[in-house]
């Protein structure tokens, strides 16, 4: 589904991220695991194509996508779920999901909205006016009105409280569930746990572990060393 | 009505018509210039510029269209889409380029711009004053208040005014390109990773801001004498109001010309010498007791 290739990403002159490589299949949720500032939002932008990387190549569905507009992306099937929400604050909840382009009809509003009750509730109020979990929703059912095949999360349950949390991962199940391949990058480890089924963990711009969930568990040197564990 | 008089003079209130129609003027080119500024965050200084070249626009296609008193409607229906198609061009073909660049940057270009417009319209129409006809049915004095003759084309000017403000309204709150640019105003990366492609969605709103600058001058035509210059005051107009409306609020533009039109108007009539300078006035007020506009901008 999506191979990245030892990509180099930089933010003008700083050099971010160093011959990052990350694979996920077809249905799979991978984690992308690593503490503040370790790259792992600059690569999901990398993916997206907000911060095209300088070196490296990115494939998705067996095509070169590197250096492709994020516009683009989202219409070959890249989802994106940005770490610091990004909702459009200005328009409606519902607008959010309206304005969004159209891939094709396997998700649609009402198919979002019945993933996410909660934002049927409030669909007419102004999503800057939102709590913290409810935007986390949106943004997630924003990238969803896409019908993607592959979603960019990042950090989904950051700064949110626990219960919500537990709902939130309830939700990635199920969309994992309807065969949507997912990168979950999360600090939280023991929430990644619950969902992925593979794992990279990433420090300063390098990956530094590679393996299957039970492999990363039973690794007490790698989650010392980067996971603060 | 004598009681009504008593309080507000005859005079006063036939200023303040004048006053609201010029304000339909102003708020129309300056409605334009927000929206510009808001979305694309261009300083556009050849707004001003669309503006004259619609007035000389009409004034073309009234006279091929023979020169009569009906011929104005014409130049209302053409001029727009004439000023669309050039706002298209220059966009497509140069400022779709320019978004990164700084402000000071765009606000240098644009200047430029101005000036080449200027030319252009100088080569293509000459220096000479040039007249629109008024249209037939709105041609001649009405008398309103106490007998005072009003021209019956700004009265039509003062039925334009909301007609535009409510299609703004609507383009803007209802359609689904109003909905993408006002989220583009605020987060244009966030737009674009939403599949939506935004050079596009620039280029509609660069069109339809310029589009209101051609309607303003079409609809000043028959009130002025077409002339090169008139582009100069405008834009320094249109500027101020949306500052003082607040950067990017069509609503701000709406408010900034009320109270540059009315401050206008009136002022000439409570003080005839120096009459002109009181907007300028109340824009240092508006300014003193609220920097950022008196409404929300969105910058
Ligand atoms: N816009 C930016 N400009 C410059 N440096 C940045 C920018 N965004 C992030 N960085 C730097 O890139 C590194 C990786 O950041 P990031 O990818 O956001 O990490 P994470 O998402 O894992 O917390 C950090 O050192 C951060 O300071
Ligand atoms: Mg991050």
């Amino acid at each position: 589904m999506l191979s990245v290739n030892g990509i180099d990403t930089y933010y003008g002159l700083s050099h971010i991220l160093f011959d990052v490589s990350i694979r996920v299949e077809k249905g799979e949720i991978v984690g992308l695991l690593g503490r503040n500032g370790a790259g792992k939002s600059t690569t999901m932008r990398s993916i997206m194509g907000l911060t095209p990387p300088k070196k490296g190549e990115i494939i998705f569905k067996g095509e070169v996508i590197t250096g492709k507009k994020p516009y683009i992306l989202f219409r070959k099937g890249i989802g994106y779920v940005p770490d610091d929400r990004r909702v459009f604050a200005d328009l409606t909840v519902d607008d959010n999901l309206e304005i969004v382009y159209r891939r094709e009809e396997t998700w649609n509003k009402e198919r979002v909205y019945s993933l996410f009750p909660a934002l049927y509730e409030i669909k007419n109020r102004k999503a800057g006016f939102l709590s913290g979990g409810e935007q986390q929703m949106l943004t997630i059912a924003r990238a969803l009105m896409g019908s993607p095949e592959l979603l960019l999360l990042d950090e989904p349950t950051e700064g949110l409280a626990p219960l919500i949390v537990k709902d939130l991962e309830e939700q990635i199940l199920k969309l994992k569930e309807a065969g949507i391949s997912i990168l979950l990058s999360e600090q939280n480890i023991k929430s990644a746990m619950k969902l992925v089924s593979r794992a990279y963990v990433i420090d300063n711009g390098r990956i530094k572990f590679e393996g299957t969930r039970a492999e990363l568990d039973e690794n007490e040197e790698i989650k010392r060393r980067y996971l603060m564990v | 009505m004598d009681i009504v008089y008593s309080v507000l003079p005859p005079q006063f209130l036939s200023q303040v018509l004048v006053g609201l129609s010029r304000t339909t003027i102003l708020f129309i080119v300056a409605s334009g210039l927000s929206l510009i500024l808001g979305v694309l965050r261009i300083p556009n200084v050849a707004h001003g510029s669309l503006y004259m070249i619609g007035a000389f626009v009409s004034y073309s296609i009234a006279k091929l269209f023979g020169g009569g008193p009906s011929s104005y409607w014409w130049a209302l229906l053409i001029t727009p889409f004439v000023i669309a198609l050039i706002s298209f061009v220059v966009e497509r073909g140069v400022f779709q380029f320019l978004y990164e660049r700084e402000h000071l940057m765009l606000l240098l270009l644009t200047f430029a711009f101005s000036l080449v417009f200027g030319d252009l319209v100088k080569l293509i129409w000459g220096v000479e004053y040039k007249s629109v006809p008024v249209p037939g049915a709105f041609q001649g004095f009405v008398p309103l208040f106490g007998g005072i003759p009003f021209p019956l084309y700004n009265l039509f000017l003062l039925c334009v005014g909301p007609v535009v403000a409510l299609i703004l309204w609507f383009i803007v709150n209802k359609t689904k390109i109003g909905k993408i640019s006002r989220a583009a105003a605020v987060d244009r990366e966030m737009v674009g990773a939403v599949g939506i492609n935004v050079s596009w969605v620039f280029a509609t709103v660069f069109v339809i801001g310029c589009l209101l600058a051609g309607l303003g001058g079409v609809l000043v035509a028959p009130t002025v004498s077409v002339t090169l210059g008139m582009d100069h005051t405008l834009i320094i107009e249109a500027f101020l109001i949306v500052i003082i409306g607040g950067l990017g609020n069509i609503w701000g533009a709406l408010l900034g010309a009320l109270i540059f039109g009315l401050s206008q108007s009136l002022g000439i009539l409570l003080w005839p010498k120096f009459g002109i300078v009181i907007p300028y006035l109340a824009v240092v007020v508006v300014l003193l007791i609220k920097p950022t506009g008196l409404l929300k901008s969105t910058w």
